[in-house]
């Protein structure tokens, strides 16, 4: 029997990151420009202005490239629960499984059957038909999105599920409390959204430097203003769901909403921060000053508001979370020693259960099982043995969810001016603006890359919050074979990577005029 | 029967079908193993790639749909299979990660590597896609080499459920000869449906031409390999499940008896082969018959979707274990909960208007054989 080793929990991680971080390189600008384009040929469409034609294909064929390497790094995403967590696949799988499979069969072939149309049918199918091949392209990328984060939300918040001691697994009770989960709703909202404001940037990046180079001015113009106003819609947005996010978060996992905001000691009234330098040197349990450096935003109690719609609010920290004792409205909260013990006790449970039914015992397993009914919502603390387990990163996960909140207050001006500027005719003069844009591309990137980690770095050491920590959802193989495979998609992703920007790079220089015939 | 079981029973059929559906759809990948042989002038070899092109993403799809849907229905298998023969089944994912971008990127300006490079992905995908995933799907009667016990996941030191018996894990299937034989006839399966579905598709004389005699040489070996892949297991042992205790035991004849047990399954999987066979042995004696893929491609999809069944139906292990027959997954001891299979069952309703869109689709693009001068026109062409 292969002995559970740090090391491969480890890789695994390394390995899962990599390869969902290399996917969401290319996702968002899926999301994104796709209903960018399906705009433009709507435009196109309703003014009959061939112009616009020849925009929208432009951002197709950039589409296309980018699509292509979305497909390939999805297929890993898949399977890799099966291959790398495979306890997980088996715990959880009733519940998670089913999303995985509506995806494949609800999504993924509406956006392969239209793409095709989209791509070929130019001159084979009616305009009409070719527009609405379009919107169905965007559609079914949504739609895929839309599944795999009602399964990532039910990852941060499990609802709609029991545990069964017989066939040791969660099943699924109530499909419509995962599909409609709260957390999966705004999760949805704020990803699509963040995607939006991805594709926004990258189309009004381009189009400036088109203005720079002073190359195909109405294309860059046309699209400037469609991109513009899409990404100025998107910003607002992406601020009222992000804000969703945060109360979220704070509602069901307050450890996550205390290393966001690097919270140690909890406090009513708590201010949030705007900028900040943490001290390394700080642990959970002395009494040093957890900032170097701290900027509050000038509206007291906002963080107590923010997460629980009240100024007076408390927010606990990290201290107050493993030493419990504060009042929630569930009751007062366990400290970690205490739900370390349930936790083993509904593990303990399960053992003698099983031990029980094998020796037909019924009478005494109906005891055990309502043992472990009762410490079930603890099953995840008997894996592990000092509270700092329960402590995720807390500079990575504080410095990168300030990074995209700052990053999406900046979008927000920087489509707001550009808006101005196309409204005002200055854009042809304006290339320090054009500049702007151009350079604000990759930090789109950044912003939609540091958001999840922000979501996965903040609940661990969860696979599933509270029931499953990371070391029990392991595969049983051996680290040699995933530092292998860790390596080979590094580079196998990189070399990728690296012949998709060149591509995209000469696609953009060769312009929309040119277009192979 | 029980409703749980018929759901259970419904689902393997669901597996069963997107098996023989995929295993049809891999004529894209036979086409893109002739990549370098079939084709020979530039012209040809463009022609080629664009008519596969215009494809792919299906047989990608449904590969992706396929994985999904045993995740939802039967996760046991899900973790058992892919945690425990992890190389056999990184092998094929990495060969389908650099087929998604090949068709894409071989023609752009850029591509930093060369249209050769991105060929030869397709060509390397083309072999291995197909032969692998034969090997792997004929473990679904040979055996694996794994342990399953639920009760580890309390067990501190040693979490993992499924736990496989060797250190190769998943290659060691390559030692057994009749997973040979199942990969080497779905690799020479492809090339034939590929054959067929080119002289379906293409306006090009030299290219079906080749296309004819190409055609010979891959249906005898198919139809070889095949005959030895089935009767080998037919007369071979099988894995019986007792209903009462679920106990598995070795049977002499099982899937034999399997077939008789089941007529239906017996004709379908008799009608499949008949099917196959008239497509490929009609289009080699007519040159103007060009339908010979449609025959041959739904008995590509009857006759495979009757071998899963008989492989999931009538108490028998579907994925079964050689070193501990008691560990052996069948589709009631690995299947996800009643609750969940009758969810999923409701979202499967639409599996046929799916279908009906795809074919939609395809029609109203292919109106007429393809031919260079098409592509060439084409603003999106690869
Ligand atoms: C449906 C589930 C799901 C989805 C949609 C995502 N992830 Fe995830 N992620 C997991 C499910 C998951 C996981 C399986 O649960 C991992 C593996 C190990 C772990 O901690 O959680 C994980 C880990 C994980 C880690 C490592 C965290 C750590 O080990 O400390 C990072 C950085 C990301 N993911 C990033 C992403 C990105 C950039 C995603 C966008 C595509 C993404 N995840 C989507
Ligand atoms: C673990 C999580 C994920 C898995 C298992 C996964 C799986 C996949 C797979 C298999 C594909 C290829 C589908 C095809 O055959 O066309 C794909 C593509 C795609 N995925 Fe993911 N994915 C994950 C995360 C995400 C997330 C978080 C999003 C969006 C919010 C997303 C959105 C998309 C989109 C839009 C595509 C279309 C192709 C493209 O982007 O170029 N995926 N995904
Ligand atoms: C401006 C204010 C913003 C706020 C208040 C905000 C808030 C949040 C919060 C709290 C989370 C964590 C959710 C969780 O753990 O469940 C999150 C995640 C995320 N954010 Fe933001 N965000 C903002 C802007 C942005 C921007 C500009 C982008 C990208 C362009 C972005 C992209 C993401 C992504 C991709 C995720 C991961 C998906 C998710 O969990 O929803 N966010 N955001």
């Amino acid at each position: 029997m292969e002995l559970l080793d740090a090391a491969l929990v480890n890789w695994s991680r390394a390995q899962f990151a990599l390869t969902a971080m290399y996917h969401w390189i290319f996702v968002p600008l899926t999301l994104g420009l796709g209903v960018i384009m399906a705009i433009m040929e709507s435009i196109y469409l309703k003014t009959g202005d061939e112009k616009w034609k020849k925009v929208t294909k432009f951002w197709m064929t950039i589409f296309g490239i980018n699509f292509a390497i979305g497909v390939a790094t999805g297929i890993i995403m898949e399977f890799q629960f099966g291959t790398n967590w495979s306890n997980y696949s088996w715990f959880v799988g009733d519940i998670f499984g089913a999303p995985l499979a509506i995806e494949g069969i609800l999504a993924f072939f509406m956006e392969a059957t239209f793409i095709s149309i989209m791509f070929f049918g130019w001159n084979k199918v009616s305009k009409k038909f070719h527009l609405a091949a379009t919107w169905l392209t965007a559609l079914g990328a949504t739609l895929s999105a839309l599944w795999i984060l009602i399964a990532n939300a039910w990852m941060q918040y499990p609802v709609g599920m029991e545990f069964n001691p017989d066939t040791v697994r969660n099943e699924m009770v109530d499909f419509w409390a995962v599909v409609l989960s709260p957390i999966a709703i705004n999760k949805f909202l704020h990803t699509i959204v963040s995607s939006w404001v991805v594709g926004a940037l990258f189309v009004v990046g381009i189009s400036g430097w088109f203005l720079i180079k002073k190359r195909e001015v109405d294309f860059a113009i046309k699209s400037l203003w469609v991109g513009a106003i899409f990404g100025l819609i998107s910003s607002v947005l992406i601020i009222w769901t992000g804000d969703g996010s945060a109360y979220h978060v704070a509602q069901r996992q307050p450890m996550k909403l205390a290393a966001m905001e690097g919270l140690y000691e909890g406090k009513t009234n708590a201010d949030l921060l705007a900028i900040a330098v943490l001290n390394p040197e700080k642990t959970y349990n002395d009494s040093i000053d957890p900032y170097i450096v701290s900027v509050k935003v000038p509206v007291p109690g906002l963080l107590s508001f923010l997460g629980y719609r009240d100024f007076n609010a408390f927010v606990p920290g990290v201290k107050d979370i493993i030493e419990g004792g504060y009042e929630t409205p569930e009751g007062t909260a366990l400290s970690f020693e205490e739900r370390k013990v349930k936790g083993k006790k509904a593990q303990t449970a399960l053992n003698e259960y099983k031990k029980a039914m094998s020796e037909k015992d019924t009478a005494n397993a109906q005891i055990h099982k309502a043992v472990l009914r009762e410490n079930y919502p603890h099953f995840g603390y008997g894996y592990l043995d000092k509270p700092e387990d329960i402590i995720p990163n807390i500079p990575i996960v504080f410095y990168a969810f300030h990074i995209m909140v700052g990053l999406g207050m900046y979008f927000l001006a920087l489509f707001a001016l550009l808006v101005f500027m196309l409204y005002r005719r200055k854009m042809q003069n304006a290339n320090w603006l054009s500049y702007a844009a151009l350079f604000t591309i990759p930090m789109g990137y950044v912003a939609s890359q540091v958001g999840w980690i922000v979501a996965e770095m903040g609940r661990q050491p969860w696979a599933i919050q509270d029931v499953l920590p990371l070391q029990a959802a392991i595969s049983g193989i051996s680290v040699e074979s995933v530092k292998i495979t860790v390596f080979l998609f590094a580079a196998l992703f990189t070399a990728l990577l690296i012949a998709e920007v060149r591509i995209m790079a000469k696609q953009i220089k060769k312009g929309p005029e040119t277009e192979q015939h | 029967m029980t409703t749980y079981s018929i759901l259970q029973h419904y689902w393997w059929f669901i597996i069963s079908l997107l098996g023989g559906l995929l295993t049809f759809l891999l004529f894209i990948q036979g086409g893109q193993s002739m990549l370098f042989s079939l084709s020979k002038t530039e012209d040809e070899k463009r022609l080629l790639v664009n008519v596969l092109g215009r494809k792919w993403e299906f047989t990608f799809t449904t590969l992706v749909t396929f994985g999904g849907a045993f995740f939802a229905s039967f996760p046991l298998f899900y973790s058992t299979s892919f945690g425990g023969a992890y190389w056999v089944w990184m092998i094929i994912l990495f060969c389908f990660v650099i087929q998604a971008v090949s068709f894409e990127f071989q023609s752009k300006a850029g591509n930093i590597y060369g249209k050769t490079t991105y060929r030869t992905f397709l060509l390397i995908n083309g072999y291995l896609g197909t032969f692998l995933i034969g090997a792997a799907v004929a473990t679904f009667f040979t055996g694996s080499d794994f342990t399953v016990n639920k009760g580890n996941i309390a067990q501190q030191l040693a979490p993992a459920i499924s736990q496989w018996g060797n250190g190769w894990h998943g290659l060691e299937a390559l030692l057994e000869p009749r997973n040979w034989a199942l990969g080497l006839t779905v690799f020479f399966l492809a090339r034939t449906n590929a054959l067929l579905f080119l002289i379906n598709r293409l306006n090009d004389k030299a290219l079906e031409d080749r296309s004819y005699k190409y055609l010979f040489y891959n249906a005898i070996p198919f139809v070889v390999f095949f005959l030895t892949f089935v009767i080998w297991i037919l007369v071979g042992k099988g894995f019986d499940v007792n209903p009462a205790t679920g106990e598995v035991s070795l049977e002499q004849f099982k899937y034999f008896n399997n077939l008789i047990e089941m007529p239906i399954v017996m004709i379908t999987f008799l009608a499949g082969v008949v099917l196959v066979l008239t497509g490929i042995i009609w289009s080699m004696l007519s040159k103007t018959f060009r339908k010979g893929i449609w025959f041959s491609g739904t008995g590509t999809v009857l006759t495979v979707c009757s071998l899963l069944l008989i492989a999931g139906f009538n108490n028998t292990a579907y994925y079964p274990s050689s070193t501990d027959l008691q560990s052996s997954l069948t589709i009631f001891n690995s299947s996800s909960s009643q609750f969940t299979l009758t969810a999923m069952s409701y979202v499967s309703i639409l599996i046929p208007f799916v279908l009906g869109y795809i074919f939609y689709a395809w029609r109203s693009m292919e109106k007429k054989r393809t031919d260079i001068a098409d592509v060439n026109n084409d603003s999106h062409a690869y």
